[in-house]
């Protein structure tokens, strides 16, 4: 660990210059970056500290929009009574991330930039048509949630961009979230799904893809037909699973419809 | 760098990016703090950082400067919960208990059984089967100090 870089940003504006002028990466939590670097497969050796930057971790309301900073943990997520009134399957996301410790200094932001497919809080944002946004030494852009990802592992962001927070329209309808994993507590997932029944249903998967996925056909066959079956048979088509160690496809697949089946019969009504 | 130990301050020459793990243990010499796994799973781990359970292999040491960090020996040895692990048998093999009981210091009053088990659902142990930790938790809590009975041994 010693051989790490790490130089901690006293504001944000400097961790940008640092993020341009020396290339460096950001660390918040250290959640995943610690747990690469103390097997050794770390690709990078130059770190930005921002965990102190508490600009970065307010959770606050607009009119239009619930405003999450990227430095905000699971446990101020889970502790926020706005998130509570406004996105409550955010909460359900955030208490099935690790266990306590991990709560305690996971960050919203880390898990977006990580990038990883089985993110637990993926399918959230993507479901509720989220946008991050992003801040540079030139300035800040909003990048809606569901065109982040470009691949596995991969984003739009540029080398020298941070997050900052991602904004959360207001959500109309139930929501639904469930991760399938081996154990309730520190379980990466085998399958992690966030739905909201409202006018125009909206859901979203992850670890069934190279990244998360907004099943845009389901959503169209549920709208336009309300026919559970025929949106099964389309998330079939939308999904992309792989055998890995921790499940199979087949497995997923199976999983995956079920739990569309359930997310559909659970929010009747709504 | 600078921090509060168990109430003292306590000033180490130590990398920014080194694990406060390994500054509790090798610099500070409080081997109490164990290693399990080295990701943020096991929470043999856990030390309380102002206040709140974390995994000190996980946190560089420089995000401790000016906390206050309580490790296990912060507790003295007559601290009612480590009694109440040993009446209990809540620590067999032991290296998970000085995490188990630190997860457990960041209980709320009254706590319920699920309360228990969510609090300490970090921290994993081979030996028990958990039945004899969330008594000696739920005891502590209770403030019951006394013996165990036979039938829940």
């Amino acid at each position: 660990m010693s051989e790490l870089d790490l130089k901690r940003a006293w504001s944000t504006s400097e961790a940008l210059r640092l993020l341009r002028d020396e290339q460096r990466t950001p660390v918040a939590g250290a959640t995943d970056v610690y747990v690469a670097a103390n097997f050794g497969t770390l690709t990078q050796r130059r770190f930005v500290d921002i965990w102190g930057l508490d600009e970065l971790r307010d959770i606050s309301l607009r009119i239009d929009a619930l405003v999450i900073g990227a430095l905000a943990t699971y446990a101020d997520v889970i502790r926020s009574p706005e998130v509570a009134i406004r996105l409550p399957m955010l909460i359900d996301a955030a208490r099935l991330v690790g266990g306590p410790q991990i709560q305690n200094r996971g960050t919203i932001g880390g898990n977006i930039a990580n990038a990883s497919p089985a993110g637990d809080t993926l399918p959230v944002f993507a479901a509720v048509d989220a946008v991050v946004v992003l801040r540079s030494v030139d300035g800040q852009r909003r990048v809606p949630f569901t065109s982040f990802y470009t691949g596995y592992r991969a984003t739009v962001m540029k080398p020298d961009e941070l997050i900052v927070a991602v904004e959360v329209p207001r959500v109309d309808g139930r929501q639904w979230f469930r991760k399938v994993g081996t154990r309730a507590a520190q379980a990466i997932s085998k399958i992690v799904v966030a739905g909201v029944r409202g006018a125009k249903p909206r859901i979203a998967y992850g670890s069934v893809a190279p990244t998360v996925v907004r099943a845009r056909e389901v959503e169209r066959v549920l709208a336009e037909r309300r026919d559970i079956d025929a949106a099964a048979a389309a998330l079939e088509r939308e999904i992309s699973p792989i055998d890995d160690l921790r499940s199979t496809e087949a497995y997923r697949r199976r999983v995956s419809v079920n739990l569309l089946r359930r997310f559909w019969s659970e929010t009747a009504g709504a | 760098m600078r921090f509060t130990l168990n109430g003292h301050v306590e000033e180490v020459d130590a990398p920014p990016a080194a694990r406060l793990l390994d500054v509790l243990r090798v610099n500070c010499g409080l081997t109490g703090t164990k290693e399990g796994c080295g990701e943020g799973e096991c929470g043999a781990c856990t030390v309380l950082l102002d206040g709140a359970p974390v995994c000190s292999c996980l946190v560089p040491a420089s995000q401790a400067e000016d906390a206050a960090v309580v490790t296990i020996e912060g507790l003295g040895d007559e601290h009612p919960l480590q009694h109440l692990f040993m009446n209990e048998v809540g620590a067999q093999c032991g290296i998970c208990t000085p995490g188990m009981i630190m997860a457990a210091l960041a209980l709320g009053p009254n706590p319920t059984l699920d309360d228990v088990k969510t609090a300490l659902a970090g921290n994993l142990c081979r030996c028990t089967g958990y039945g004899a930790i969330y008594r000696a938790v739920l005891k502590w809590k209770a403030g019951d100090m006394s013996p165990p009975s036979a039938a829940s041994v």
